[in-house]
């Protein structure tokens, strides 16, 4: 228990560090870098909660995906960042308020919470499916419901990833001017009489 | 002493409070807003999943599954529009986002 102690204060602090750097590094390269570095310190506090699933599908589809992504269109983006980063300073005193205040009241509730309800000490283990089984692993566990009982809900994710990859698409389909492009169906099209032209060619004067 | 449901729940509500501060503080450059977007869902995340193991209800993974599909959906789209954005006014400053206006 001491381990995964000392391991979860090193996360969490490293999570939270770098989730300050993200909102305050100054080139935001190094903000997308931290951006990972907290995804992953948070893939590690799932592992901690052992939720081993998400904590992988976190690296992967976070850091993999989303962060690259975010490096890709800020590298991408020739934008005078430290233009942006004017005025930087006007806007800290409401932000840490209503940051402050936000807090406060987040652990309030989040202790009411726990002291008020039943949910205290060692995480439990995960027995929604299979009341028998007790060495079910994460991803079985998941599965099984996620597969059966909400399989509607998977179903609505799979849309909801095709309607942003075709938004993306569509959205950034750069058609240009001047450009000769394959055109299959106007080739299809051409039958012999638009493109064979006959001609009678008199005799020794040529076309 | 362990590790209780209130440390990790304190964990998120403080990444998600610099998630919020991270919107007023960069209000001028868009990217960083999404990033920190992305941090508050990752907060809610945390809170899912904690929440998930100290019931022992896997429920909450599935959910948080949901939210991870939504939030990178939200980055592709997000971005995307950005790319566009760029290309047709040469800035990101959000306060030059007014062609709409009347």
């Amino acid at each position: 228990m001491d381990v995964s102690f000392a391991f979860f204060y090193l996360f969490a602090a490293v999570l939270l560090g770098s989730g300050f750097m993200v909102v305050a590094a100054r080139n935001p390269v190094h903000a997308v870098l931290f951006l990972i570095l907290a995804f992953v310190n948070a893939a590690a506090l799932f592992l901690l909660l052992s939720a081993e699933f998400l904590a992988m599908i976190l690296v992967v589809v976070y850091v993999g995906a989303v962060a690259v992504l975010f490096l890709f269109v800020v590298m991408m983006l020739d934008v005078d960042f430290a233009e942006l980063k004017q005025g930087f300073l006007q806007y800290l005193p409401i932000g840490a308020l209503i940051g402050v205040l936000f807090l406060i009241e987040l652990i309030a509730v989040a202790s009411f919470i726990v002291s008020g309800g039943k949910i205290a000490g060692a995480p439990l283990a995960i027995n929604a499916v299979a009341q028998g089984e007790r060495n079910i692993t994460n991803v079985k566990a998941i599965g099984d419901v996620l597969y059966t009982t909400y399989v509607y809900y998977f179903e609505a994710a799979g849309l909801i990833l095709l309607v942003a990859m075709l938004g993306a698409i569509v959205l950034t389909l750069h058609r240009r001017e001047g450009v000769r492009r394959q055109s299959a169906a106007e080739q299809n099209a051409r039958t012999k009489l638009t493109a064979v032209e006959l001609r009678k060619v008199p005799f020794r004067q040529g076309v | 002493m362990t590790i209780g449901l209130t440390h990790y729940l304190t964990v998120a509500a403080i990444l998600f409070t610099l998630g919020v501060f991270g919107i007023f503080l960069n209000r001028k450059n868009i990217i960083l807003i999404m990033m920190c977007v992305e941090l508050i869902l990752l907060a809610v995340n945390i809170n899912l999943v904690a929440f998930s193991a100290f019931r022992g209800d896997i429920l909450g993974q599935v959910y948080a599954l949901l939210i991870l599909t939504v939030a990178a959906a939200e980055a592709a789209i997000g971005l995307a529009i950005l790319v566009v954005y760029y290309r047709n006014r040469g800035t990101i400053a959000v306060e030059d986002v007014n062609m709409m206006r009347g």
